[in-house]
């Protein structure tokens, strides 16, 4: 009887993250502000040199350093993970900038002057007597140095990051994480959730890149192609994909619960494998061309189109792929995704609040799962 | 007080910073309260190792900065002031700051007056009249911490020069700090008004330019003169100046040779080249390889003739300083996918000043809604302009004939 030890629970990177995730709170509300960047280590040597100023300092009110770099009045709302639509065409990195320059837009667009005042002892005479006899006020006169001509914007950078990323000839959903929801992010790659594509092929010809732009290598006909030969070889595929699935998921498949499960369907590799296809039909068959929807995990894009490629060979013509679309990755599906003229602060926020509860729970089932099954490494298909 | 080299931490070399100092120009901040105790005093050549002997701890790296400020005169954005004076130093009154704060004044200056020390007993009101503001930092790398005592930095605030930007500029913050506002600055100001530069716009003026601001009236006048004398007339160049802040910066034979770049570049004659240049002052401040890149783009590499392409200039001047890849891109898709002729593009070359992902999408658009129909002489003729310059919904209603819903649905599935 195997008894569960703490050696066989198999903690997953990540996992104590996400146990502790209530209590990220940073200590000191200073050093909150001051994260990272050079920009920030002067401001920190600036806070310094004001706290030592103050000694000499008769009363200046406030000066403390509060260039943020996060959001901090909007934290509450702009911590999270949400979807954007990327067009064919264009670098994820780009994109991810673009957004980032949009929220930054948005943050500092808030933000209202108020006029600071600091307090000085002014020399004045003394109300009572009237030989002049001088003395100390103090007054309060406005400054301008938290003026925010002088101080420049409040927000000068905001945490983006990307989830599984898209190439550049691809289109479709990718999920992007703000401040706090970059933590998600690792957790939903380790969650290996599957993902969802349609692959429009074009029988006909092959390149050296399995895209339609690549450089031609061969030309061959395609009379011969019906739709029965084109749903055997995808039947062949997704067969011999669900064998390696098994293999790969690193089931003990003596037990009883592995067994089960696998006769289920519900097992998936739960660490690094290569590209799994768990699904793949065709859509649309319109000789030269067919829409293939394939659902898959550790796939790239390039990946996919070489599948078609190799499609085109078992059908004994050639086959390139011209569009390859993400529909659904994990949790986020094409509604949830925000087009090149949503991404604002409003709608990403609007987003982020819609698919929180989604995420949640996905994360906590594999939580669960990992907890509950310490023997066995491989979970089930969500 | 010299601290060991090995206080300075390794980043502070690599990173570039552009220093402000104030060495030698602190005569120039506001001193709100004047004593006459101790008359007229010189403000003495302080060298840097006079300041903050006693100084801050946390200041440690700055000081030895300090004492190893004459050394680092190569630095470009340090203007230690080797060759001006500060033009408000004579005659001024100062107090004397009897504190600990006030660093060893040098014997050799104080001619007549023995150093105070500090246990001396003094009366109530010299007490009072001590003024113990903290000194201000001789290096700093951001305006703020002088904003608050300096009479121009605060004038310049008010008129809306964003001095986060200028500090990032090198030199422009020490700059700033030794001009005077009513000497110098306010000269060029009323200069810049009379010229038509509106008070709303002078903020955003000098934030470009601020080296105006050290130009001698004489020649900005001069340039002035030259643009009249070229038949522009003053509305024009107060359009101009706003447009392109750096245009009185230039001197006249510079903007003489610019413009007869411009004249015989494109060929057009003195009435439209004026015009052109009204429309877009930049071409004269910016720089001319790209125009000529983009001239020789449009012949040899999109095959426009001469003639189309000065109609297109004169139309939108813009193009001619569009970057080459987004014009290679644009013409690519526009001519070969749309397969649109030259002719009709040349009648719209606002298609090169907008974005190329916009085109595709608004033209994959109308490909699925099966009203692509770019020729004038058949029916359901859509223009480019239309194509192009319209916004999202007001395309969809009335060029599409389909709702802003359609067509966010379409470029989900694109």
């Amino acid at each position: 009887m195997r008894t569960s030890s703490a050696l066989d629970t198999v903690i997953k990177p990540g996992y104590w993250r996400a146990q502790q995730k209530a209590q990220t709170a940073l200590t000191c509300p200073e050093l909150q502000q001051l994260n990272r960047g050079k920009e920030l280590r002067w401001e920190r040597w600036r806070v310094l040199y004001a706290a030592g100023s103050a000694l000499g300092q008769l009363g200046t009110v406030g000066r403390k350093s509060e260039k943020v770099s996060m959001e901090s009045l909007q934290c509450s709302r702009l911590n999270g993970l949400f979807a954007v639509y990327k067009p064919p065409g264009l670098n994820w990195k780009h994109l991810r900038d673009t957004v980032e320059f949009k929220l930054l837009k948005g943050l500092n667009s808030n933000k209202q002057y108020t006029p600071q005042e600091h307090i000085r002892f002014l020399v004045a005479p003394k109300e009572g007597s009237e030989g002049g006899e001088l003395t100390l006020i103090a007054k309060s006169v406005p400054a301008l140095s938290e003026h925010s001509l002088v101080r420049g914007p409040k927000y000068t950078s905001v945490k983006v990051g990307v989830g599984h990323r898209l190439d550049v000839k691809s289109s479709g959903v990718l999920v992007l994480g703000v401040g706090h929801g970059n933590k998600l992010l690792t957790d939903i790659y380790n969650a290996h959730l599957t993902k969802d594509y349609t692959v429009r092929g074009l029988l006909g010809k092959a390149t050296d890149d399995f895209s339609d732009e690549g450089r031609l290598i061969e030309k061959t006909t395609y009379d011969h192609v019906t739709p029965e030969k084109l749903s055997r070889i995808l039947a062949v595929i997704q067969g011999s994909h669900q064998k390696a699935m098994v293999t790969y998921s690193n089931l003990d498949l003596k037990t009883q619960e592995a067994y089960e499960m696998a006769v289920k369907g519900l097992i998936r590799p739960m660490d690094k494998s290569p590209m799994l296809i768990t699904g793949i039909r065709c859509l649309e068959f319109a000789p030269p061309e067919f829409l293939l929807e394939i659902q898959c995990m550790h796939e790239t894009q390039q990946l996919l189109r070489r599948v078609v490629h190799e499609i085109g060979l078992e059908l004994k013509s050639s086959a390139v792929c011209t569009q390859v679309r993400r529909t659904r990755d994990g949790v986020f599906t094409l509604e949830d995704a925000l087009l090149r003229t949503q991404w604002n602060i409003h709608n990403i926020q609007t987003s982020i609040q819609k698919a929180a509860p989604r995420v949640e729970a996905e994360l906590e089932k594999c939580q669960t799962r990992a907890l509950g099954h310490p023997d066995l490494v491989g979970q089930s298909v969500s | 007080m010299a601290l060991p080299v090995q206080q300075i931490p390794k980043w502070f070399y690599s990173m570039k910073i552009n220093f402000i100092s104030i060495t030698q120009i602190r005569s120039q901040f506001m001193r709100p309260r004047k004593t006459t105790l101790h008359g007229l005093l010189a403000l003495p050549q302080q060298s840097s190792d006079n300041f903050f002997l006693w100084g801050f701890k946390n200041y440690r790296t700055f000081s030895l900065w300090n004492s190893s400020l004459a050394p680092s005169s190569t630095r470009q954005e340090n203007i230690a002031a080797q060759d001006t004076h500060p033009p408000s130093l004579n005659g001024l009154q100062l107090k004397t700051e009897v504190t600990n704060f006030d660093s060893q004044i040098s014997l050799e200056e104080l001619e007549d007056l023995p150093p105070i020390s500090p246990l001396q007993q003094i009366s109530e009101e010299d007490a009072v009249q001590i003024v113990a503001e903290p000194p201000l930092p001789p290096i700093s790398f951001t305006l703020r911490d002088y904003v608050d005592r300096s009479e121009t930095l605060q004038k310049l605030v008010l008129l809306g020069v964003n001095l986060s930007k200028l500090e990032k500029r090198p030199g422009a913050g020490t700059l700033l700090l030794k001009l005077d506002f009513k000497n110098d600055i306010q000269k060029i100001l009323l200069f810049l008004k009379d010229n038509g530069v509106e008070d709303n716009q002078l903020g955003a003026f000098l934030t470009k330019n601020y080296i105006i601001l050290t130009e001698d009236l004489e020649n900005l006048r001069t340039r002035v003169a030259y643009l009249k004398s070229k038949n522009f007339s003053k509305t024009d160049i107060s359009r101009m100046i706003v447009k392109a802040p750096y245009l009185l910066s230039f001197s006249v034979d510079r903007l003489d040779n610019r413009l007869g770049f411009f004249q015989k570049e494109l060929g057009l004659n003195v009435e439209k080249t004026r015009n052109l240049v009204i429309r877009l002052p930049r071409l004269l401040t910016g720089s001319l390889e790209p125009v000529k890149e983009n001239m020789k783009v449009y012949q040899l590499q999109l095959g426009f003739k001469h003639n189309e392409i000065q109609h297109m200039v004169t139309r939108i001047p813009k193009i001619l300083t569009a970057s080459k890849k987004k014009l290679t891109e644009t013409f690519d898709y526009v001519h070969n996918v749309m397969n649109i002729p030259h002719h009709i593009i040349v009648k719209f070359p606002q298609v090169f000043n907008s974005k190329v992902l916009k085109i595709k999408e608004r033209h994959s658009f109308l490909a699925f809604l099966g009203r692509a129909q770019y020729d004038p002489q058949k029916p359901n003729y859509i223009s480019l302009d239309k194509l192009v310059s319209l916004p999202d919904e007001v395309f969809c209603k009335e060029v599409a004939k389909a709702s802003l819903k359609d067509f966010e649905m379409f470029l989900k599935t694109v």
